[in-house]
């Protein structure tokens, strides 16, 4: 603590601020070259795993990073998975322009329907209001496709046809795995720029006291109901991706169990770290597909035990183990006069 | 006019009678002490005025508005700002961080995103920061401070956004003798633009610092009035010796 004296040390953050961009950098390799040495099944595989990322991501932002319990996340993945779905086979449009922004929309519509009614009270919400309200959205809207016809009822909507660009079909493989990393890495990108903003450090003080905040000023409703919004945008983004990939829709994207599946990703990796929502869902992805060829009965429970011992002993997640509290949390200030952000 | 007033303020908790028709009456760059034995409601007077409860009848006003319905928000926003009882810095946030959320409050949601403020605001929070003798600890988390210096950090938050009324609850609990003198230092210059309430045990600072007092017993006002004339009241002597 004490080396972060002087005045040069004043408004930069002192050292020992490496470790984040090392991680990122790492991680971006690793998923960069990774279709390289996997088999085409894996690289099929890893893009699923790529596209359950940017869903993490979502869930990240509303609880790691604003404190909101949301149960819900799968609404909006698998209302956009369903949506665009309709899309393809009612209105014969697949084309890449179209359905990605109409399963944003429809995550972003989606969420702030739902944000409005349980963030915007007079008195902010408690948070097992927040975790109850979404997750009875997510059970509702599973039951409800179900029992729909219109949307297939237990089989979901199969064989929905490839996306398109232009006149080329994007079907799984390499293409489709760099199609989803990009999207990855722009997403990320783009939200890495918010937490890091002056909004960030907002989020920063909605997530670690609430009613304090509201005193300086802040409209606390306001920007959980934003926060909520932009991740029912990316759940969206997430669920279109998802169901051009898999070329199926089923109830369970809407549903309970997989809300459950992302908030594991995201504690396994550490909530509130943009590269922890992705190391989570890797982690867990690779660990369970690796358990269920070797350990076919029993892998459930090994996995169970394995996130349960991370949760316990590693509240912070994974990258607790190389990440610092304070690089965790990071710092907001201006990028230092002299000496900058990551110099060491 | 006065620039707060709070009359016929009753918060119930309950069974419980906090408050009975307490009033509180502060004018512009006035420094009020609200004083009273533990347990007379101070700190729920405080609250209401705030925002952070609602009283169950009686009225606030603020800057000429009536702000007995008003969100924590809207009063923040309208300059008042406060320091509660309980220290609530944020821990895992830095010095300069805690003091920049402070400053930022009222900045738009677009200023926020694109970080519009963060150079100009840079030197106001050294500045709170060094009046504060926190400067030196800028990038330290706030959990490092000891409790005096918590209070001291939350003060320049309260003060940071240039409020017009500042609410104190307790400010000094917890400081050494040394501390205690250097925090009634640091709160003369504010005197020049804001106006203060603050609820305090040591009497000698309050006498030190204050203009006018209201005594709180049970709930109720005993008395009111300027320094002199609360000190030579036996009502408050009878008050405070009999609850010694
Ligand atoms: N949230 C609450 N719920 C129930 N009782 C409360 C609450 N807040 C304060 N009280 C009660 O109201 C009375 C006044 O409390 P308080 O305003 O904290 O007094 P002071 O700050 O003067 O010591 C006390 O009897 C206290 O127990
Ligand atoms: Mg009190």
């Amino acid at each position: 603590m004490t080396e972060a004296l002087p005045s040069v040390a004043l408004a930069a953050p002192g050292g020992r601020r490496m470790a984040l961009p090392v991680i990122e950098a790492a991680v971006l390799a690793i998923l960069a070259l990774a279709p390289l040495v996997l088999q085409d099944y894996l690289t099929v595989y890893a893009t699923r795993v790529l596209i359950l990322c940017l869903f993490a991501l979502s869930f990240d932002l509303v609880w790691g990073y604003a404190g909101i319990m949301s149960f819900g996340q799968s609404l909006f993945f698998g209302s956009a998975g369903y949506g665009v779905a309709l899309i393809a086979r009612d209105l014969d449009i697949a084309s890449i322009a179209v359905v990605i922004p109409a399963g944003v929309l429809i995550g972003f519509v989606g969420a702030m329907l739902l944000g409005g009614f349980l963030l915007l009270g007079r008195h902010p919400s408690s948070v097992i209001f927040v975790s109850l309200g979404t997750m009875t959205g997510a059970y509702a809207a599973d039951r409800l496709a179900r029992g729909w016809y219109y949307l297939g009822g237990q089989n979901g909507i199969p064989s929905i046809q490839s996306m398109n660009i232009g006149t080329y079909e994007l079907s799984e493989g390499p293409v489709f795995y760099y199609l989803a990393l990009a999207i990855l890495v722009a997403v990320y990108m783009l939200c890495r720029f918010l937490v890091r903003s002056q909004f960030g450090l907002a989020l920063a003080g909605l997530r670690e006291n609430e009613q304090r905040i509201a005193f300086f000023g802040y409209k606390v409703q306001h920007l959980k109901a934003i926060i909520f919004t932009l991740s029912g945008a990316i759940a969206g983004l997430a669920g279109s991706l998802y169901a051009f990939h898999e070329g199926f829709v089923w109830p369970n994207m809407l549903g309970v169990v997989m809300s459950t599946q992302v908030v594991l990703y995201v504690l396994f990796g550490g909530a509130g770290t943009l590269i922890g929502a992705v190391i989570g869902t890797v982690v867990i992805e690779a660990v369970s597909f690796w358990l269920s060829n070797s350990y076919q009965d029993i892998w459930p429970i090994i996995l169970g035990v394995l996130l349960l011992l991370v949760i316990m002993f590693r509240p912070a997640g994974l990258v607790s183990l190389v990440l610092s509290e304070r690089e965790r949390v990071g710092s907001f200030g201006r990028p230092g006069r002299g000496g900058g952000d990551g110099t060491a | 006019m006065a620039l707060l007033e709070a009359t016929g303020i009753v918060k119930t908790f309950g069974k419980l009678t906090a408050l009975n028709g307490a009033a509180l009456s502060v004018a512009a760059n006035e420094f009020h002490g609200l004083i009273g034995p533990n347990g007379s409601g101070k700190s729920t007077l405080m609250k209401c005025v705030a925002g952070a409860e609602v009283p169950t009848t009686g009225r606030v006003s603020f800057a000429g508005a009536d702000i007995t319905e008003a969100s924590p928000a809207e009063r923040a926003r309208a300059g008042m700002s406060l320091k509660f009882q309980i220290t609530s810095v944020l821990p895992a946030l830095t010095l300069y961080d805690n003091v920049l959320l402070a400053l930022q409050g009222k900045s738009s949601l677009v200023g926020l995103v694109f970080s519009r403020s963060r150079g100009v605001l840079h030197d106001k929070v050294m500045g709170m920061l060094e009046r504060f003798r926190l400067a030196g600890r800028a990038n330290d988390p706030a959990s490092a401070l000891s409790h005096g210096q918590q209070q001291w950090l939350e003060i320049a938050m309260a003060l940071a956004s240039e409020p017009k009324l500042l609410l104190l609850d307790e400010p000094t609990g917890g400081m050494s003798l040394e501390e205690r003198r250097v925090t009634g230092e640091l709160l003369q210059p504010i005197k020049a633009g804001c106006s203060l309430v603050i609820v305090e045990h040591d009497l000698d600072f309050i006498r030190d610092i204050c203009d006018r007092l209201t005594v709180l017993d049970q709930g109720s006002v005993l008395c009111s009035g300027t320094v002199q004339e609360i000190q030579s009241n036996p009502k408050v002597q009878e008050v405070y010796l009999r609850r010694a």
